[in-house]
């Protein structure tokens, strides 16, 4: 089926020809960052996490959404999800392939990455991690990609694949489960250390995963031959405002407890994130605007007139994916290190060649996600 | 000569771990099974004629003793680990260094503690805690506790994930954001240089220990405002200042059993 990715419009090569441009600009920064040493980011001795990690506990919330398709589809037979579930694995597949590379990316000795599987440790969470995101890559590529072929074939999908559908359902949630345990376990750091972090992430994870399946959806009506059906883009709009208000709910809670209590440990974190300390306020102005499009995404989303009207849906899902990328991508991770463990704020500005790097990563993935929905889109078309 | 003997006591050290590895460790340490991993026994047991050993090595350290603006524990500590200086906070790589009480120990800070005691200087180590998190969680166990306490580095099996560093609840913990080499004032050839990559902290002089000398920092206050030795034996240095005065210790509501002491 590979070879159907090969030919396209004129417009399909020049999309293909620019993410690969991106993708190798990121790979000329990366090779200086090896060369120079992380010290090329904006990360430091007090905020010793940056872009890099923040870009892979995001990204693993797509992964993670897919079950948003797969458990309505293959769970409950909800049939209009039919023709979209193989969009999900792919999308799955992308972005754990996504993180897999900013992890490494992110190392400080990428050569002795094997010493991951040499010296395992089982009491670390990130030996869990490797595990269980290993284990969706393949459930989600085995699943996808077989489902797809019988379709091609015009058979029905093997037997065999339906168990493995079934357990990529917890599995999904195992993923980004295991992702927040690695912040919330850690005993210094008040921010993280919340049981809600998981399910923080859950919830951030299945509105925006399904808000940016729905713009590819959109994106494949327009250019292609591809509808993928009004019911199902809708069914999933609702399933993103569902998100989108426990996403809300679950930020509120957080500030209700520090800001009821009234601990320092628990409030000066918030209190940077939402409002700065000392007048470093950099994150807090994006906060705020994370605040604003979380709002604003979630009204359009909920009025039917408005959620039915493309133009208007396509506005709140690109508000919810900015809104929480925000919250994941960038104020999650690095709020966590402010103040730092001595009471020091400072302040993380990533660098050109941390944004270069990350921007090609973004770029590598989505040139994944064109070619696996290119493929898809042939064979749904052709057959 | 002093090279030599080192590299003796290092590889007898080794091999003594190699011997009471737990099972599983050397099932998957492979080629490696020689490098302490945790659970390793302290090399400072391969010459009992002049290594110094403890069951739990400990440091108290008496603040009030502190001169505002001396650096010489720091100063003697860069010096013999080879610590690079990079004359900036971004890449800043210290394993000792000095903070104000507000920000060694918050929750015992209050408004009417007096300036003298809240201007004092408080020299900050890694704690080699008990129960210490950055063992927990480090992926490869490139940093693992001795019997003795002791927790250590392997500059050799760090991948520079930095999990440790979030971990820390002491801000311990340094990486190397660069090449340190360039930035050594003088390198010293008895320890090793660090790569650009991995990360780095206090190691409790476990290099000096071997060979029976105690701490650089120890050594070098001429205040004796540190003291160092085994917190489980009821005569050493340690748990006589201990048994004489009210002491703390940071964050202790975290549980990790920090090993270092203070009198305010």
């Amino acid at each position: 089926m590979l070879e159907k990715a090969l030919k396209g419009s004129r417009g399909y090569g020049i999309w293909v020809a620019f993410l690969l441009l991106l993708t190798g600009i990121g790979f000329f920064f990366y090779w200086k960052q090896l060369d120079y040493g992380l010290g090329i980011t904006g990360m430091s001795r007090d905020v010793s996490w940056g872009l890099y990690i923040a870009q892979f506990t995001f990204l693993v919330g797509f992964a993670a959404s897919a079950v948003m398709l797969v458990m309505p589809y293959y769970l409950h037979d909800f049939k209009e999800f039919g023709k979209i579930t193989i969009l999900g694995e792919f999308l799955a597949v992308s972005a754990v392939i996504m993180c897999v590379t900013f992890v490494t990316i992110d190392l400080g000795r990428p050569d002795r990455v094997a010493n991951l599987l040499l010296h395992p440790s089982p009491r670390s969470v990130l030996f869990w991690d490797i595990i269980v995101l290993s284990g969706y890559l393949l459930i989600n590529i085995v699943t996808g990609w077989t489902v797809l072929e019988s379709e091609k074939k015009g058979v029905p999908p093997p037997a065999w694949v339906k168990p493995i559908i079934y357990i990529s359902i917890p599995w999904a949630i195992s993923i980004h489960t295991v992702t927040a345990f690695i912040y919330a376990g850690l005993p210094g750091r008040g921010f993280w250390l919340t049981a809600i972090m998981a399910p923080r992430f859950l919830a951030s994870a299945f509105a925006s995963g399904p808000a940016l399946l729905i713009l590819f959806c959109l994106i494949l009506k327009r250019f292609t031959k591809f509808d993928a059906g009004e019911k199902a883009i809708q069914t999933l709009s609702k399933i993103v405002a569902y998100a989108l208000a426990v996403s809300i709910f679950f930020v509120l809670v957080e500030l209700f407890t520090a800001f009821y209590s009234q601990i320092p440990g628990h409030t000066s974190h918030l209190t940077y994130l939402f409002w700065g300390l000392e007048g470093h306020n950099m994150i807090a102005n994006w906060m705020r605007v994370s605040a604003l499009t979380a709002v604003a995404a979630f009204i359009l989303l909920i009025i039917p007139k408005a959620r039915t009207r493309e133009p208007i849906l396509a506005l709140a899902c690109g508000l919810t994916f900015l809104s929480l990328w925000i919250e994941k991508g960038l104020g999650l991770v690095i709020t966590g290190f402010i103040p730092s463990p001595l009471e020091a704020i400072t302040d993380y500005i990533p660098t050109g060649p941390e944004i270069a790097i990350s921007v090609g990563i973004w770029a590598l993935g989505l040139l994944l996600i064109t070619v696996f929905y290119k493929i898809f889109v042939a064979v749904r078309t052709e057959t | 000569m002093a090279p030599t003997r080192r590299e003796f006591l290092k590889i007898a050290g080794v091999s003594a771990a190699g011997l009471v590895l737990p099972p599983l460790a050397s099932v998957f340490a492979g080629a490696q099974a020689g490098m302490p991993a945790a659970g390793g026994v302290a090399p400072t047991g391969s010459d009992p004629r002049s290594a110094l050993t403890a069951k739990r090595w400990g440091m108290v350290i008496d603040t009030r003793k502190c001169r505002s603006g001396c650096t010489d524990c720091i100063d003697a500590c860069h010096i013999a680990h080879n610590v690079p200086n990079f004359g900036n906070p971004k890449d800043e790589i210290r394993w000792i260094g000095t903070e104000k009480m507000a920000h060694v120990f918050p929750a015992e800070t209050h408004p009417r503690i007096p300036e003298s005691i809240k201007s004092l200087p408080i020299p900050v180590f890694c704690n080699h805690c008990e129960n210490p998190p950055c063992v927990r969680v480090c992926p490869t166990q490139a940093t693992f506790q001795r019997a003795d306490g002791i927790v250590m580095m392997d500059y050799h099996r760090c991948i520079g994930c930095r999990f440790c560093m979030a971990a820390c609840p002491y801000g311990s913990r340094s990486m190397n954001f660069r090449d340190p080499r360039p930035f050594i004032p003088k390198i010293d050839p008895a320890f090793p240089t660090r790569t650009k990559g991995v990360v780095e902290k206090c190691n409790f002089c476990e290099e000096r220990l071997a060979q029976g000398i105690l701490p650089a920092c120890v050594i070098a206050c001429s205040e004796k405002a540190l003291s160092f030795g085994d917190l489980e034996d009821p005569g050493s240095d340690v748990r006589r200042v201990l048994d004489g005065k009210f002491s703390l210790r940071r964050r202790q509501e975290l549980g990790t059993g920090p090993q270092i002491y203070y009198i305010l």
